[in-house]
Protein backbone atom coordinates (compact mmCIF):
# COMPACT_ATOMS: atom_id res chain seq x y z
CA UNK A 1 0.00 0.00 0.00
CA UNK A 2 1.16 3.82 -0.96
CA UNK A 3 0.76 5.46 2.39
CA UNK A 4 0.69 8.92 0.68
CA UNK A 5 -2.00 7.64 -1.73
CA UNK A 6 -4.00 6.37 0.99
CA UNK A 7 -3.33 9.87 3.17
CA UNK A 8 -4.15 12.25 0.45
CA UNK A 9 -7.66 9.74 -0.30
CA UNK A 10 -8.91 10.53 3.47
CA UNK A 11 -8.22 14.00 3.21
CA UNK A 12 -9.88 14.19 -0.42
CA UNK A 13 -12.62 12.57 0.73
CA UNK A 14 -13.57 14.19 4.14
CA UNK A 15 -13.94 17.50 1.54
CA UNK A 16 -15.55 15.70 -1.61
CA UNK A 17 -18.42 13.96 1.19
CA UNK A 18 -18.76 17.07 3.46
CA UNK A 19 -18.86 19.41 -0.22
CA UNK A 20 -21.63 17.23 -1.15
CA UNK A 21 -23.54 17.27 2.19
CA UNK A 22 -22.98 21.37 2.26
CA UNK A 23 -24.46 21.41 -1.49
CA UNK A 24 -27.77 19.57 -0.63
CA UNK A 25 -28.69 22.92 0.95
CA UNK A 26 -28.60 25.08 -2.20
CA UNK A 27 -31.82 26.79 -2.30
CA UNK A 28 -32.97 25.30 1.52
CA UNK A 29 -31.07 27.66 3.53
CA UNK A 30 -32.81 29.44 6.78
CA UNK A 31 -31.84 32.84 5.24
CA UNK A 32 -30.26 33.99 1.68
CA UNK A 33 -27.50 34.62 3.15
CA UNK A 34 -26.79 31.06 4.42
CA UNK A 35 -27.45 29.82 1.18
CA UNK A 36 -24.63 31.65 -0.19
CA UNK A 37 -22.05 30.85 2.84
CA UNK A 38 -23.00 27.12 2.32
CA UNK A 39 -22.44 27.24 -1.13
CA UNK A 40 -19.23 28.97 -1.02
CA UNK A 41 -18.04 26.28 1.63
CA UNK A 42 -18.70 23.70 -0.24
CA UNK A 43 -17.41 25.09 -3.16
CA UNK A 44 -14.23 25.73 -1.36
CA UNK A 45 -14.07 21.89 -0.43
CA UNK A 46 -15.21 20.86 -3.68
CA UNK A 47 -12.23 22.83 -5.00
CA UNK A 48 -9.82 21.24 -2.24
CA UNK A 49 -11.37 17.79 -3.52
CA UNK A 50 -9.98 18.55 -7.09
CA UNK A 51 -6.36 19.41 -5.97
CA UNK A 52 -6.05 16.39 -3.86
CA UNK A 53 -7.05 13.88 -5.76
CA UNK A 54 -5.36 15.60 -8.71
CA UNK A 55 -2.19 14.51 -6.76
CA UNK A 56 -2.94 11.41 -5.10
CA UNK A 57 -3.44 10.49 -9.13
CA UNK A 58 0.12 11.54 -9.32
CA UNK A 59 1.30 9.58 -6.66
CA UNK A 60 -0.34 6.70 -7.34
CA UNK A 61 0.71 6.44 -10.95
CA UNK A 62 -1.83 4.44 -12.40
CA UNK A 63 -2.68 7.01 -15.15
CA UNK A 64 -6.55 8.11 -12.74
CA UNK A 65 -7.60 11.36 -12.86
CA UNK A 66 -9.45 13.02 -10.21
CA UNK A 67 -12.76 12.46 -11.49
CA UNK A 68 -11.76 8.57 -11.77
CA UNK A 69 -11.43 9.06 -7.89
CA UNK A 70 -13.90 10.81 -6.95
CA UNK A 71 -16.49 9.15 -8.94
CA UNK A 72 -15.51 5.99 -9.81
CA UNK A 73 -14.38 3.66 -6.19
CA UNK A 74 -17.29 1.60 -4.67
CA UNK A 75 -18.06 2.37 -0.94
CA UNK A 76 -15.22 0.70 1.02
CA UNK A 77 -13.31 2.58 -0.88
CA UNK A 78 -14.27 6.11 0.31
CA UNK A 79 -11.73 6.46 3.59
CA UNK A 80 -13.91 9.84 4.90
CA UNK A 81 -14.40 10.42 8.66
CA UNK A 82 -18.26 8.97 9.59
CA UNK A 83 -18.59 12.81 11.02
CA UNK A 84 -18.86 14.20 7.67
CA UNK A 85 -21.28 11.43 5.97
CA UNK A 86 -24.20 12.56 8.81
CA UNK A 87 -27.20 13.86 6.98
CA UNK A 88 -27.80 17.85 7.14
CA UNK A 89 -30.26 17.39 10.18
CA UNK A 90 -31.50 20.87 11.10
CA UNK A 91 -29.26 23.71 10.52
CA UNK A 92 -27.73 23.36 13.72
CA UNK A 93 -26.59 19.50 12.95
CA UNK A 94 -25.14 21.16 9.66
CA UNK A 95 -23.43 23.98 11.65
CA UNK A 96 -21.90 21.56 15.00
CA UNK A 97 -20.96 19.13 11.94
CA UNK A 98 -19.09 21.95 10.16
CA UNK A 99 -17.49 23.11 13.46
CA UNK A 100 -16.06 20.11 14.99
CA UNK A 101 -14.67 20.03 11.54
CA UNK A 102 -13.17 23.17 10.96
CA UNK A 103 -11.70 22.99 14.52
CA UNK A 104 -9.91 19.72 13.45
CA UNK A 105 -8.96 20.76 10.15
CA UNK A 106 -7.39 24.34 11.11
CA UNK A 107 -4.86 23.23 12.68
CA UNK A 108 -4.33 20.04 10.96
CA UNK A 109 -3.64 22.39 7.97
CA UNK A 110 -1.42 24.70 9.71
CA UNK A 111 0.70 21.40 10.34
CA UNK A 112 0.75 19.79 6.71
CA UNK A 113 1.84 23.32 5.46
CA UNK A 114 5.17 22.19 7.13
CA UNK A 115 4.95 18.45 5.63
CA UNK A 116 8.64 18.13 3.81
CA UNK A 117 6.10 17.45 0.17
CA UNK A 118 5.94 20.17 -1.58
CA UNK A 119 2.72 19.57 -3.40
CA UNK A 120 0.90 18.71 -0.23
CA UNK A 121 2.04 21.72 1.54
CA UNK A 122 0.82 23.61 -1.02
CA UNK A 123 -2.33 22.10 -1.15
CA UNK A 124 -2.79 22.76 3.03
CA UNK A 125 -1.24 26.56 2.76
CA UNK A 126 -4.48 27.61 -0.01
CA UNK A 127 -6.76 25.12 2.43
CA UNK A 128 -5.83 26.64 5.59
CA UNK A 129 -6.97 30.26 4.28
CA UNK A 130 -10.37 28.78 3.51
CA UNK A 131 -10.22 27.11 6.31
CA UNK A 132 -10.07 29.79 8.67
CA UNK A 133 -13.15 31.40 7.14
CA UNK A 134 -14.97 28.22 7.55
CA UNK A 135 -13.94 27.93 10.99
CA UNK A 136 -15.02 31.70 11.81
CA UNK A 137 -18.17 31.15 10.04
CA UNK A 138 -19.35 28.00 11.90
CA UNK A 139 -17.84 28.94 15.50
CA UNK A 140 -20.19 32.19 15.29
CA UNK A 141 -23.32 30.04 14.14
CA UNK A 142 -22.40 27.73 17.26
CA UNK A 143 -22.69 31.10 19.56
CA UNK A 144 -25.78 32.76 18.04
CA UNK A 145 -27.66 29.20 18.55
CA UNK A 146 -26.72 28.16 21.84
CA UNK A 147 -27.00 31.74 23.36
CA UNK A 148 -29.63 32.41 21.23
CA UNK A 149 -33.31 31.53 22.45
CA UNK A 150 -34.02 28.27 24.14
CA UNK A 151 -35.53 26.45 21.18
CA UNK A 152 -32.24 27.06 19.59
CA UNK A 153 -29.93 26.14 22.38
CA UNK A 154 -31.80 22.93 22.89
CA UNK A 155 -31.60 22.14 19.35
CA UNK A 156 -27.88 22.75 19.12
CA UNK A 157 -26.97 21.10 22.53
CA UNK A 158 -28.77 18.00 20.47
CA UNK A 159 -26.89 17.98 18.03
CA UNK A 160 -23.44 18.32 19.62
CA UNK A 161 -25.25 14.78 21.64
CA UNK A 162 -25.74 13.35 18.57
CA UNK A 163 -22.43 13.81 16.74
CA UNK A 164 -19.91 14.03 19.73
CA UNK A 165 -19.19 10.30 19.40
CA UNK A 166 -17.64 10.60 16.05
CA UNK A 167 -15.10 13.32 16.76
CA UNK A 168 -12.65 11.17 18.35
CA UNK A 169 -12.20 9.33 14.37
CA UNK A 170 -10.62 12.32 13.34
CA UNK A 171 -7.20 11.80 15.56
CA UNK A 172 -6.88 7.92 15.26
CA UNK A 173 -3.19 7.83 13.96
CA UNK A 174 -2.67 3.81 11.94
CA UNK A 175 -0.17 2.66 9.95
CA UNK A 176 -0.52 4.77 7.23
CA UNK A 177 -0.08 8.00 9.40
CA UNK A 178 2.87 6.40 11.38
CA UNK A 179 5.04 5.28 8.37
CA UNK A 180 4.43 8.71 6.92
CA UNK A 181 5.56 10.40 9.70
CA UNK A 182 8.28 7.92 10.23
CA UNK A 183 9.56 8.49 6.65
CA UNK A 184 9.80 12.52 7.80
CA UNK A 185 6.68 12.96 5.20
CA UNK A 186 4.57 14.04 7.27
CA UNK A 187 5.30 16.91 9.95
CA UNK A 188 4.80 15.85 13.45
CA UNK A 189 0.71 16.13 14.81
CA UNK A 190 1.49 16.64 18.20
CA UNK A 191 -0.43 18.59 19.98
CA UNK A 192 -2.99 18.26 17.24
CA UNK A 193 -5.99 16.88 19.61
CA UNK A 194 -5.40 19.25 22.50
CA UNK A 195 -5.72 22.36 20.17
CA UNK A 196 -8.99 21.38 18.73
CA UNK A 197 -9.90 20.87 22.33
CA UNK A 198 -9.34 24.15 23.08
CA UNK A 199 -10.94 25.59 20.20
CA UNK A 200 -14.40 23.53 21.28
CA UNK A 201 -13.95 24.47 24.92
CA UNK A 202 -13.85 28.04 24.21
CA UNK A 203 -16.57 28.16 21.97
CA UNK A 204 -18.99 25.77 23.44
CA UNK A 205 -18.27 27.94 26.19
CA UNK A 206 -19.15 30.86 24.90
CA UNK A 207 -22.27 29.40 23.46
CA UNK A 208 -23.26 28.25 26.89
CA UNK A 209 -23.42 24.51 25.83
CA UNK A 210 -21.65 20.54 27.38
CA UNK A 211 -19.81 18.54 25.97
CA UNK A 212 -22.06 14.88 26.34
CA UNK A 213 -20.71 12.96 29.89
CA UNK A 214 -20.82 9.60 27.13
CA UNK A 215 -17.60 8.94 26.07
CA UNK A 216 -18.22 6.08 23.12
CA UNK A 217 -16.18 6.47 20.38
CA UNK A 218 -17.63 5.18 17.16
CA UNK A 219 -14.86 4.48 14.78
CA UNK A 220 -15.20 3.05 11.12
CA UNK A 221 -14.94 5.74 8.02
CA UNK A 222 -10.88 5.97 7.71
CA UNK A 223 -10.82 2.14 6.78
CA UNK A 224 -13.67 1.93 4.69
CA UNK A 225 -16.45 0.62 7.10
CA UNK A 226 -19.07 3.44 6.99
CA UNK A 227 -23.07 4.22 7.92
CA UNK A 228 -26.02 3.22 5.75
CA UNK A 229 -25.71 6.80 4.73
CA UNK A 230 -22.46 7.31 2.19
CA UNK A 231 -24.38 4.72 0.10
CA UNK A 232 -27.07 7.25 -1.01
CA UNK A 233 -24.60 10.02 -1.06
CA UNK A 234 -23.15 8.02 -3.93
CA UNK A 235 -25.55 7.21 -5.57
CA UNK A 236 -26.35 10.90 -6.14
CA UNK A 237 -22.49 11.35 -6.65
CA UNK A 238 -21.73 8.63 -9.22
CA UNK A 239 -25.25 8.98 -10.80
CA UNK A 240 -23.84 10.14 -14.36
CA UNK A 241 -20.70 8.45 -14.03
CA UNK A 242 -22.28 5.39 -13.70
CA UNK A 243 -25.35 5.68 -16.06
CA UNK A 244 -22.68 7.15 -19.18
CA UNK A 245 -19.78 5.48 -18.63
CA UNK A 246 -16.29 6.44 -20.08
CA UNK A 247 -17.87 9.89 -21.39
CA UNK A 248 -16.70 13.22 -21.37
CA UNK A 249 -18.83 16.59 -19.84
CA UNK B 1 -51.13 67.48 1.61
CA UNK B 2 -49.84 68.74 -1.61
CA UNK B 3 -52.15 71.06 -4.15
CA UNK B 4 -52.75 69.05 -7.30
CA UNK B 5 -50.42 72.05 -8.94
CA UNK B 6 -47.76 71.26 -6.93
CA UNK B 7 -47.60 67.40 -7.65
CA UNK B 8 -48.52 68.08 -11.68
CA UNK B 9 -45.19 70.87 -11.76
CA UNK B 10 -43.33 67.35 -9.44
CA UNK B 11 -44.36 65.06 -12.02
CA UNK B 12 -43.49 67.46 -14.62
CA UNK B 13 -40.17 68.13 -13.68
CA UNK B 14 -39.89 64.09 -12.96
CA UNK B 15 -40.28 62.98 -16.22
CA UNK B 16 -38.18 65.44 -17.55
CA UNK B 17 -35.31 63.96 -15.69
CA UNK B 18 -36.31 60.92 -17.38
CA UNK B 19 -36.13 62.65 -20.33
CA UNK B 20 -32.55 63.76 -20.08
CA UNK B 21 -31.80 60.19 -18.70
CA UNK B 22 -30.76 61.32 -15.16
CA UNK B 23 -31.28 58.71 -12.83
CA UNK B 24 -34.23 59.21 -10.27
CA UNK B 25 -32.27 58.06 -6.57
CA UNK B 26 -34.02 56.78 -3.18
CA UNK B 27 -34.56 60.10 -1.62
CA UNK B 28 -35.96 62.06 -4.95
CA UNK B 29 -39.73 62.11 -5.52
CA UNK B 30 -41.44 60.17 -7.34
CA UNK B 31 -45.31 59.55 -8.36
CA UNK B 32 -46.75 56.47 -6.33
CA UNK B 33 -47.08 54.37 -9.67
CA UNK B 34 -43.49 55.12 -10.58
CA UNK B 35 -42.63 53.44 -7.01
CA UNK B 36 -45.22 50.44 -6.93
CA UNK B 37 -44.36 49.07 -10.72
CA UNK B 38 -40.55 48.92 -9.58
CA UNK B 39 -41.05 47.47 -6.04
CA UNK B 40 -43.31 44.71 -8.07
CA UNK B 41 -40.97 44.64 -11.13
CA UNK B 42 -37.59 44.37 -9.10
CA UNK B 43 -38.95 41.86 -6.29
CA UNK B 44 -40.49 39.84 -8.86
CA UNK B 45 -36.95 39.86 -10.29
CA UNK B 46 -35.56 38.97 -6.88
CA UNK B 47 -37.90 36.46 -6.30
CA UNK B 48 -36.78 34.87 -9.98
CA UNK B 49 -33.71 34.77 -9.15
CA UNK B 50 -34.22 32.80 -5.88
CA UNK B 51 -36.41 30.38 -7.03
CA UNK B 52 -34.47 29.72 -9.94
CA UNK B 53 -32.12 28.29 -7.90
CA UNK B 54 -33.75 25.42 -7.65
CA UNK B 55 -34.11 23.57 -10.71
CA UNK B 56 -30.54 24.24 -10.86
CA UNK B 57 -29.87 23.04 -7.46
CA UNK B 58 -31.66 20.27 -8.30
CA UNK B 59 -28.60 18.72 -10.15
CA UNK B 60 -25.44 20.00 -8.09
CA UNK B 61 -25.17 16.47 -6.11
CA UNK B 62 -25.37 14.63 -9.38
CA UNK B 63 -22.85 16.39 -11.42
CA UNK B 64 -21.15 14.19 -13.39
CA UNK B 65 -17.33 15.41 -12.63
CA UNK B 66 -15.59 18.09 -10.21
CA UNK B 67 -15.67 20.66 -12.63
CA UNK B 68 -18.91 21.02 -13.47
CA UNK B 69 -19.87 20.52 -10.36
CA UNK B 70 -18.11 23.66 -8.68
CA UNK B 71 -19.01 25.68 -11.92
CA UNK B 72 -22.11 24.91 -11.02
CA UNK B 73 -22.37 25.52 -7.76
CA UNK B 74 -20.71 28.82 -8.52
CA UNK B 75 -23.75 29.99 -10.45
CA UNK B 76 -26.41 29.22 -8.54
CA UNK B 77 -24.30 31.30 -5.66
CA UNK B 78 -24.25 34.03 -7.86
CA UNK B 79 -28.29 33.82 -8.39
CA UNK B 80 -28.39 34.09 -4.54
CA UNK B 81 -25.98 36.62 -4.55
CA UNK B 82 -28.82 38.38 -7.38
CA UNK B 83 -31.68 37.82 -5.04
CA UNK B 84 -29.62 39.81 -2.54
CA UNK B 85 -28.72 42.59 -4.80
CA UNK B 86 -32.52 42.94 -5.65
CA UNK B 87 -34.21 42.85 -2.58
CA UNK B 88 -31.95 45.65 -1.33
CA UNK B 89 -33.06 47.77 -4.39
CA UNK B 90 -36.53 47.03 -3.20
CA UNK B 91 -36.07 48.23 -0.06
CA UNK B 92 -34.68 51.20 -1.35
CA UNK B 93 -38.23 52.42 -2.51
CA UNK B 94 -39.66 51.18 1.14
CA UNK B 95 -40.40 47.59 0.28
CA UNK B 96 -39.74 45.15 3.22
CA UNK B 97 -37.95 42.15 2.01
CA UNK B 98 -39.73 40.04 4.42
CA UNK B 99 -42.95 41.55 3.13
CA UNK B 100 -42.01 40.71 -0.10
CA UNK B 101 -40.94 37.20 0.34
CA UNK B 102 -44.34 36.40 1.98
CA UNK B 103 -46.09 37.58 -1.07
CA UNK B 104 -44.27 35.15 -3.29
CA UNK B 105 -45.22 32.70 -0.85
CA UNK B 106 -48.89 33.18 -0.63
CA UNK B 107 -49.02 33.12 -5.22
CA UNK B 108 -49.73 36.99 -4.73
CA UNK B 109 -46.30 38.13 -6.04
CA UNK B 110 -45.12 36.16 -9.45
CA UNK B 111 -41.73 35.09 -10.50
CA UNK B 112 -40.22 34.01 -13.71
CA UNK B 113 -42.64 31.11 -15.29
CA UNK B 114 -39.86 29.41 -16.74
CA UNK B 115 -38.48 28.03 -13.44
CA UNK B 116 -41.71 26.21 -13.42
CA UNK B 117 -40.41 23.56 -15.66
CA UNK B 118 -38.38 20.77 -14.24
CA UNK B 119 -34.82 19.59 -14.71
CA UNK B 120 -34.75 16.21 -15.93
CA UNK B 121 -31.33 16.28 -17.42
CA UNK B 122 -28.06 17.03 -16.84
CA UNK B 123 -28.40 18.63 -20.82
CA UNK B 124 -30.69 20.65 -18.70
CA UNK B 125 -27.90 22.96 -17.07
CA UNK B 126 -26.67 23.08 -20.15
CA UNK B 127 -30.38 24.54 -21.62
CA UNK B 128 -31.06 27.00 -18.64
CA UNK B 129 -27.32 28.50 -18.61
CA UNK B 130 -27.53 29.03 -22.40
CA UNK B 131 -31.26 29.75 -22.98
CA UNK B 132 -32.81 30.80 -19.74
CA UNK B 133 -29.79 32.84 -18.94
CA UNK B 134 -29.23 33.94 -22.42
CA UNK B 135 -33.13 35.58 -21.89
CA UNK B 136 -31.80 37.28 -18.53
CA UNK B 137 -29.25 39.18 -20.35
CA UNK B 138 -31.24 40.12 -22.81
CA UNK B 139 -34.32 41.34 -20.54
CA UNK B 140 -31.54 42.69 -18.41
CA UNK B 141 -28.87 44.59 -20.14
CA UNK B 142 -31.01 47.62 -21.09
CA UNK B 143 -32.42 47.37 -17.60
CA UNK B 144 -28.82 48.91 -16.68
CA UNK B 145 -29.44 51.96 -17.92
CA UNK B 146 -32.99 51.84 -15.99
CA UNK B 147 -34.21 55.04 -14.78
CA UNK B 148 -34.28 54.08 -11.20
CA UNK B 149 -30.65 53.99 -10.10
CA UNK B 150 -30.42 51.62 -7.45
CA UNK B 151 -31.86 49.12 -10.06
CA UNK B 152 -29.51 50.14 -12.92
CA UNK B 153 -26.28 49.61 -10.69
CA UNK B 154 -27.59 46.00 -9.38
CA UNK B 155 -28.40 45.20 -13.15
CA UNK B 156 -24.76 46.12 -13.99
CA UNK B 157 -23.28 43.78 -11.13
CA UNK B 158 -26.12 41.01 -12.57
CA UNK B 159 -25.65 40.94 -16.10
CA UNK B 160 -21.42 40.82 -15.53
CA UNK B 161 -21.99 37.50 -13.99
CA UNK B 162 -25.15 36.43 -16.19
CA UNK B 163 -22.78 36.25 -19.34
CA UNK B 164 -20.53 33.93 -17.47
CA UNK B 165 -23.61 31.69 -16.56
CA UNK B 166 -24.71 31.91 -20.55
CA UNK B 167 -21.54 30.86 -21.27
CA UNK B 168 -21.07 27.65 -18.78
CA UNK B 169 -24.74 26.70 -20.17
CA UNK B 170 -23.57 26.30 -24.02
CA UNK B 171 -20.16 24.91 -22.69
CA UNK B 172 -22.41 21.91 -21.12
CA UNK B 173 -24.49 22.02 -24.60
CA UNK B 174 -21.15 22.09 -26.53
CA UNK B 175 -19.42 19.21 -25.01
CA UNK B 176 -22.51 16.95 -24.88
CA UNK B 177 -23.42 17.83 -28.87
CA UNK B 178 -19.52 17.11 -29.33
CA UNK B 179 -20.17 13.42 -27.47
CA UNK B 180 -21.82 10.10 -27.92
CA UNK B 181 -24.95 9.64 -29.55
CA UNK B 182 -26.56 9.64 -25.85
CA UNK B 183 -25.01 12.90 -25.30
CA UNK B 184 -26.45 14.36 -28.20
CA UNK B 185 -29.71 13.19 -27.67
CA UNK B 186 -29.57 14.46 -23.97
CA UNK B 187 -28.99 17.89 -25.40
CA UNK B 188 -31.49 18.01 -28.17
CA UNK B 189 -33.97 16.63 -25.82
CA UNK B 190 -33.06 19.66 -23.38
CA UNK B 191 -33.20 22.34 -25.78
CA UNK B 192 -36.89 20.67 -27.37
CA UNK B 193 -38.41 21.20 -23.62
CA UNK B 194 -36.82 24.48 -23.08
CA UNK B 195 -36.95 26.31 -26.64
CA UNK B 196 -39.83 27.66 -26.19
CA UNK B 197 -40.69 27.98 -22.17
CA UNK B 198 -37.47 30.21 -22.81
CA UNK B 199 -38.92 32.48 -25.75
CA UNK B 200 -42.09 33.11 -23.70
CA UNK B 201 -39.61 34.50 -20.58
CA UNK B 202 -39.86 37.71 -22.48
CA UNK B 203 -43.46 38.04 -21.70
CA UNK B 204 -46.98 38.53 -23.99
CA UNK B 205 -46.94 39.81 -27.43
CA UNK B 206 -46.80 43.54 -27.16
CA UNK B 207 -50.37 44.07 -28.24
CA UNK B 208 -51.33 42.09 -25.06
CA UNK B 209 -48.90 43.66 -23.10
CA UNK B 210 -50.45 46.09 -20.31
CA UNK B 211 -47.28 47.25 -18.66
CA UNK B 212 -44.95 48.48 -21.62
CA UNK B 213 -45.91 51.74 -23.01
CA UNK B 214 -45.72 54.01 -19.37
CA UNK B 215 -42.89 51.23 -18.23
CA UNK B 216 -41.13 52.74 -21.58
CA UNK B 217 -41.95 56.39 -21.20
CA UNK B 218 -40.39 56.08 -17.56
CA UNK B 219 -37.25 54.50 -18.86
CA UNK B 220 -37.80 51.05 -16.83
CA UNK B 221 -38.34 49.17 -19.93
CA UNK B 222 -36.44 50.26 -23.61
CA UNK B 223 -37.50 47.64 -25.43
CA UNK B 224 -40.96 46.18 -26.00
CA UNK B 225 -41.16 42.33 -25.33
CA UNK B 226 -41.44 41.42 -29.37
CA UNK B 227 -38.19 43.18 -29.84
CA UNK B 228 -36.41 41.51 -27.36
CA UNK B 229 -37.69 38.00 -28.51
CA UNK B 230 -36.87 38.70 -31.85
CA UNK B 231 -33.32 39.63 -30.63
CA UNK B 232 -33.10 36.32 -28.30
CA UNK B 233 -34.56 34.29 -31.76
CA UNK B 234 -31.42 35.94 -33.91
CA UNK B 235 -29.13 35.16 -31.56
CA UNK B 236 -29.67 31.63 -30.59
CA UNK B 237 -30.51 30.02 -33.64
CA UNK B 238 -26.84 30.56 -35.31
CA UNK B 239 -25.59 29.11 -31.69
CA UNK B 240 -27.47 25.72 -31.93
CA UNK B 241 -26.64 25.41 -35.51
CA UNK B 242 -22.90 25.93 -35.03
CA UNK B 243 -23.00 22.94 -32.83
CA UNK B 244 -25.35 20.76 -34.82
CA UNK B 245 -28.98 21.00 -32.79
CA UNK B 246 -31.97 21.55 -33.82
CA UNK B 247 -34.25 24.35 -33.05
CA UNK B 248 -37.72 22.38 -32.45
CA UNK B 249 -39.68 25.13 -34.71
CA UNK B 250 -40.47 24.00 -38.30
CA UNK B 251 -41.28 27.48 -39.41
CA UNK B 252 -38.42 29.07 -38.50
CA UNK B 253 -37.07 30.61 -41.84
CA UNK B 254 -34.39 33.62 -42.09
CA UNK B 255 -35.92 36.75 -43.82
CA UNK B 256 -34.21 38.65 -45.39
CA UNK B 257 -36.33 41.44 -45.35
CA UNK B 258 -35.89 42.14 -42.00
CA UNK B 259 -32.76 40.89 -41.17
CA UNK B 260 -34.02 38.25 -38.95
CA UNK B 261 -36.09 34.86 -38.30
CA UNK B 262 -39.40 34.49 -38.71
CA UNK B 263 -40.37 31.90 -35.99
CA UNK B 264 -43.36 29.78 -35.28
CA UNK B 265 -46.25 30.35 -33.34
CA UNK B 266 -46.04 30.54 -29.69
CA UNK B 267 -48.13 28.74 -27.11
CA UNK B 268 -49.82 31.51 -25.27
CA UNK B 269 -52.21 29.49 -23.55
CA UNK B 270 -49.76 27.14 -22.01
CA UNK B 271 -47.46 30.58 -21.07
CA UNK B 272 -50.85 31.30 -19.37
CA UNK B 273 -51.71 28.40 -17.49
CA UNK B 274 -48.55 28.31 -16.20
CA UNK B 275 -48.13 31.98 -15.00
CA UNK B 276 -52.00 31.13 -13.54
CA UNK B 277 -50.00 28.55 -11.38
CA UNK B 278 -50.98 24.80 -13.64
CA UNK B 279 -47.04 24.39 -14.71
CA UNK B 280 -45.25 21.37 -14.25
CA UNK B 281 -43.75 22.44 -10.58
CA UNK B 282 -45.21 25.78 -9.20
CA UNK B 283 -46.28 24.02 -6.42
CA UNK B 284 -43.15 22.35 -6.13
CA UNK B 285 -40.97 25.61 -5.71
CA UNK B 286 -43.24 27.66 -3.77
CA UNK B 287 -43.40 24.34 -1.32
CA UNK B 288 -39.73 24.47 -1.34
CA UNK B 289 -39.50 27.86 -0.53
CA UNK B 290 -41.79 28.44 1.93
CA UNK B 291 -40.37 25.25 3.68
CA UNK B 292 -37.11 26.46 3.90
CA UNK B 293 -38.54 29.58 5.55
CA UNK B 294 -40.01 27.75 8.16
CA UNK B 295 -37.73 25.36 8.76
CA UNK B 296 -34.91 28.32 9.29
CA UNK B 297 -37.49 30.37 11.91
CA UNK B 298 -35.78 29.14 14.94
CA UNK B 299 -32.46 29.80 13.43
CA UNK B 300 -33.47 33.58 12.57
CA UNK B 301 -34.97 34.19 16.13
CA UNK B 302 -32.31 32.80 17.77
CA UNK B 303 -29.50 35.11 15.63
CA UNK B 304 -32.30 37.99 16.78
CA UNK B 305 -32.37 36.95 20.73
CA UNK B 306 -28.41 36.75 20.75
CA UNK B 307 -27.79 40.29 18.87
CA UNK B 308 -30.07 41.17 21.54
CA UNK B 309 -28.15 39.85 24.18
CA UNK B 310 -25.09 40.80 22.71
CA UNK B 311 -26.51 44.46 22.82
CA UNK B 312 -27.85 44.43 26.10
CA UNK B 313 -24.19 43.14 27.65
CA UNK B 314 -22.78 45.64 26.04
CA UNK B 315 -24.64 48.40 27.13
CA UNK B 316 -24.32 46.97 30.64
CA UNK B 317 -20.56 47.07 30.66
CA UNK B 318 -20.67 50.81 29.58
CA UNK B 319 -23.16 51.30 32.01
FE1 LIG C 1 -29.28 35.83 -11.95
FE1 LIG D 1 -27.95 33.58 -14.02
Amino acid sequence: MNSLFEYLIRLGDDSLILGHRLSEWCGHGPVLEEDIAMTNISLDLIGQTTSIFEYAGKVEGKGRSEDDIAFLRYQKDYKNLLLVERPNGDFGVTMMRQFLFDAFRKPLFERLVNASDAQLSAIAAKSLKETIYHLRHSSEWIIRLGDGTEESHQRIQDALDELWKYTAEMFVEDEVDESLLADGILPSMKGLKEEWMATVNSVLEQATLTIPTNNWEQHGGRNGKHSEHLGFILTELQYMQRAYPGMEW
Amino acid sequence: MKKEQDISELERKFQEKIDQDIKIEPKDWMPDNYRKTLIRQISQHAHSEVVGMLPEGNWITRAPNLRRKAVLLAKVQDEAGHGLYLYSATETLGADREDCIDDLHSGKAKYSSIFNYPTLTWADMGAVGWLVDGAAIMNQVPLCRCSYGPYARAMVKVCKEESFHQRQGYEIMMALAAGSVEQKEMAQDALNRFWWPSLMMFGPPDEDSKHTKQSMDWRIKRHSNDELRQMMVDITVPQAEAIGLTIPDADLKWNEEKGGYDYGEIDWDEFWNVVKGNGPCNKDRIDTRRKAKENGAWVREAANAHAEKRKARKLRRAS
